[in-house]
């Protein structure tokens, strides 16, 4: 047999009737061009060749001549040895031509509300006169009875923003400096840009100077800053240490001291340092605790108790930090672990239902965030560092909103400006009528 | 899945404990498929003529919630849709969605060409392998047959991944099916106006399709009328908008949706959701902003690209919440690398299977030509780590010896927090690496992040 197709047009098949002396056969008319083609090594007929060459009634006979013919010709078909009579074939199931229904079948789209036990506690933050601070207003987080922004409840307060300013100049990433260059030197004039100008609902001050292996700024000197702060801005305020777990209890005692009454938040509890110290204070001069763990559900569990028993902190005044992995590394871990606890809290678990706070500056430990360019060659273009590193905040920081966090310490203006609007409009609280568009026609229009 | 104890599955198996598909009992492999890490068809006896009802019964009962699609042919093909959960906690988020980027028929050839070519070498290297970008998108933005058939030749030219082809108007589409309709491309969209025609192309070219309404009662009645017609490949869109109360019309849609298909078990709307975060560039046309241009202007950026962060901003913030809640198929407009990069990582961190830390195997590593005098490193086995450290040693040309220490796949931080890593388990690696028969030092060196100081403070006490 040939390697070249065998196509039989009906010219050939009259040929090879003509050729085995059959004048005609019984019963069959040939209508149209009707053109078999045959794979010479192919096994056997396919499926789709049996239909194609079945259209009719008609045909269906004719071809089981032809495999006759065929296979007194020496084509096999069907792999059948060319004696053995061929199986009588089954007629193809004739498959009726599409045609689509009528009309749309009308359904109603309904879904249930989800429901839950427990409500997130309520935390105030900031004192005015009349409670026997100096603040301008007080910020009020938590009290929600759903996952952040679904549409199963409203949520009474909207997530804030905390803005970091450190007591000293400190290194900064490239699409951050530019922001802070002419105020580093003073954290008043620091601490009054976020609140003026970067939308700060608060803002942080952090006592870095005083870690031991840096500048070691004595405690006393360090905390004058508080006083100069809680003159410089009339936001409530975050107080945080340097993180030198020997040092802050110490630190964060005497800042809390000076800050009697503002009902600040301290940052922060944690159990690698004194934590009983540092939330003790807290809790004697008026302010709010941050208890930190870090990603271990049960750990937060164990200090938020002790902060609660052993301390006797009340528990409108716990704001808990179960940490924040930046996105790249390991914000997998933190996502589910707040999630996770926010569940918790909301099915009543009494011991991790009080408002999150995440460090979402923490994304700038991502290389991602400030390196100019990535360190392997084979890597594609990272882009530029100024327009990539914010997003890694934003992005870092509305994952951890979609977990459920309720106060956010930043580090960048432009991802305080994006998170804030984002939250915000996932909130409803965002109208936006001017920007309304219309996507029926999407795909020709952007 | 329609069940959840290992024993449900069980009832079906063979029972034999022929050990063929490597564990050790049945029920053990019941236990694999409840969690989704083995597959029915790696048991050989169930495939079994014998067993056809228990094998078909088992495969309806172990079918995602979700249904998976499967768009493109070969190996380039990719999986859309196959979830069971709503939070990734109660089990893990199975099929990462690819990211589909846009070219358009009004784009000249050499356009097309380098940003299919941008968008299938891209590659960046994460724990051990490379992220990449997995599909084109072809938007008609002319309506006109030929001129898309044509751009849809240009990409079939270029390369193998697979396309979703894009247009309201039916005679596009088909022009377009012609082309590549055997590659299996995913086909956007069907309307209510227009989805009698598209069925008339699902049925003669046999492709997947999106379904788009941004009203839930429509997109339901559109689901159930192709289900009817039995069309099942079905992705649905519920339409993505770009700011205030429009945005969070679609937060929530896509919630109800993910909530009623997995939690209610509505048959009706069990099927992948699209995001098309490119709605943006519609809305920045509108004026709208997400930033002050200040602001944009202090950052210091390269000049000629402030005016695209604009809308590049909102795309990448609303496409990284829908990696999130809870899009299957994200199609993207930009293709600025510093959007890219936070986004694929995201999806990375979100599809990580939260039940099995990404590790590397514990031992110790060369790098480069070490010698006796060479430098010891140590760090986790925690795949992230270990390649951050690994690498930063290789690229800067440093021989020393890498001790990677068994902390099971939990980072620095973590792993001293839970006591994975401490001075005992370093002192096991330094022992079974046999490190110091190699070195003719006694100085063991640990990254020096700033944060890692009270890491090593603890070690000591320890």
């Amino acid at each position: 047999m040939s390697n070249e197709k065998n196509i039989l047009t009906v010219k050939g098949v009259q040929e090879l009737l003509e050729k085995l002396q059959i004048d005609e056969l019984k019963d069959v008319t040939i209508e149209g061009d009707l053109e078999i083609e045959i794979e010479p090594s192919a096994a056997g007929v396919t499926p789709e060749m049996m239909r194609s060459i079945t259209v009719a009634n008609e045909t269906r006979q004719l071809l089981q001549h032809f495999k006759n013919l065929l296979g007194m010709e020496g084509i096999s078909v069907l792999g059948a040895p060319t004696v053995q009579p061929v199986a009588p074939i089954k007629p193809a199931p004739i498959i009726a031509k599409f045609s689509p229904l009528g009309k749309l079948i009308e359904r109603k789209f309904n879904v249930k509300k989800d429901e839950w036990k427990s409500k997130i506690e309520e935390v105030t933050l900031g004192a005015t006169r009349a409670d026997g601070g100096t603040r301008g207003h007080t910020i009020t987080i938590g009290g929600e009875v759903c996952m952040p922004f679904y549409p199963d409840a409203p949520a009474p307060h909207r997530p804030i923003v905390v803005l970091d300013t450190f007591d000293e100049p400190i290194p900064l990433a490239k699409a951050v400096k530019g922001f802070y260059g002419d105020v580093m030197e003073d954290p008043c004039d620091w601490a009054r840009k976020n609140v003026k100008e970067f939308g700060a609902d608060m803002i942080t001050i952090h006592l870095h100077s005083t870690h031991p292996l840096e500048k070691n700024t004595p405690t006393k000197e360090a905390v004058r800053t508080i006083e100069d702060i809680l003159q410089a801005v009339d936001v409530p305020i975050v107080i945080g240490g340097s993180g030198d777990p020997t040092k802050d209890p110490e630190v964060l005692e005497a800042a809390a001291e000076v800050a009697d009454g503002e009902r600040c938040m301290i940052a922060s509890a944690n159990l690698d340092m004194d934590w009983e110290r540092i939330a003790n204070a807290a809790k004697k001069y008026g302010h709010n605790i941050l208890s930190w763990t870090s990603l271990d559900m049960n750990n937060q569990r164990e200090l938020d108790r002790k902060i609660m028993k052993i301390v006797g902190m009340p528990r409108d005044r716990i704001i808990i930090d179960p940490t924040t992995a930046a996105l790249g590394y390991g914000l997998d871990y933190a996502y589910t672990n707040m999630e996770r606890i926010k569940i918790a809290g909301l099915k009543g678990d009494d011991e991790l239902n009080f408002p999150m706070s995440s460090g979402t500056t923490n994304a700038w430990g991502a290389r991602e965030a400030w390196m100019k360019e990535s360190p392997m060659s084979e890597d594609s273009d990272w882009g530029a560092r100024e327009y990539r590193g914010p997003l890694w905040e934003v992005i870092t920081g509305m994952t951890l909103a979609i977990a459920g966090v309720n106060m956010f310490m930043m580090m960048g203006p432009i991802a305080v400006h994006v998170l804030k609007n984002m939250t915000q409009t996932l909130m409803g609280l965002v109208e936006d009528k001017d920007h309304e568009i219309d996507i029926s026609n999407w795909i020709r229009e952007v | 899945m329609k069940i959840q104890s290992p024993l449900e599955a069980y009832k079906y198996l063979p029972g034999t404990n022929c050990k063929e598909c490597g564990e050790e009992t049945c029920m053990a492999f019941a236990s694999k498929l409840i969690d989704r890490s083995r597959k029915l068809e790696e048991c050989k006896e169930i495939l079994d003529e014998s067993y056809k009802d228990e094998y078909e019964e088992l495969t309806g009962l172990l079918a995602p919630e979700i249904k998976e699609i499967t768009v493109g042919t070969g190996e380039k093909a990719v999986k859309i849709g196959g979830e069971d959960v709503i939070y990734r906690h109660e089990l893990t988020f199975f099929d990462a969605p690819p990211f589909a980027y846009d070219v358009t028929d009004a784009m000249d050839e050499k356009e097309i060409v380098d940003r299919v070519n941008y968008v299938q070498n891209y590659k960046k290297f994460y724990v051990g392998n490379f992220l990449t970008l997995e599909m084109i998108a072809i938007r008609s933005v002319s309506d006109d047959p030929k001129k898309f058939s044509s751009c849809v030749r240009k990409v079939a030219e270029t390369t193998e991944i697979p396309v979703v082809l894009m247009s309201f108007n039916p005679d596009v589409l088909e022009a377009g099916l012609k082309v590549i309709s055997e590659r299996r491309p995913l086909i956007y969209a069907a309307t209510v106006d227009n989805w009698q025609r598209i069925a008339e192309l699902v049925d003669k070219y046999k492709v997947p399709v999106v379904l788009f309404s941004p009203d839930l009662d429509k997109l339901s009645s559109l689901v159930k009328t192709f289900l009817e017609m039995g069309m099942e490949d079905l992705v649905l869109d519920p339409g993505t908008y770009a700011s205030g109360k429009q945005l969070k019309g679609t937060f929530d849609r896509f919630i109800k949706l993910r909530r009623s298909g997995i939690k209610e078990g509505n048959r009706d709307i069990t099927f992948p959701l699209m995001c098309i975060p490119m709605q943006t560039f519609l809305a920045n046309k509108k004026g709208y902003k997400p930033l002050p241009d200040e602001l944009i202007k202090t950052l210091g950026g390269p000049e000629d690209g402030r005016e695209l962060y604009q809308p590049v901003l909102s795309e990448t913030t609303i496409g990284n919440i829908s990696i999130i809640k809870y899009a299957d198929i994200v199609v993207w407009h930009n293709i600025e690398a510093y959007s890219i990069l936070p986004s694929i990582h995201l999806r990375f961190n979100i599809y990580t299977d939260p039940r099995t830390p990404v590790s590397v195997e514990p031992i110790m590593r060369e790098v480069g030509h070490p010698d006796e005098n060479s430098p010891v490193f140590f760090t986790t086995n925690f795949a992230l780590t270990y390649f951050t450290v690994f690498n930063d040693l290789d690229s800067n040309g440093i021989d020393s010896y890498l001790l990677v220490v068994d902390t099971a796949g939990i980072g620095v931080q973590s792993a001293i927090a839970g006591g994975q890593l401490n001075a005992g388990k370093i002192k096991d690696a330094v022992e079974e690496s046999k490190v110091k028969e190699k070195v003719k030092h006694n100085t063991l060196i640990h990254r020096g992040m700033p944060q890692d100081l009270w890491v090593m403070s603890r070690m000591r006490q320890v």
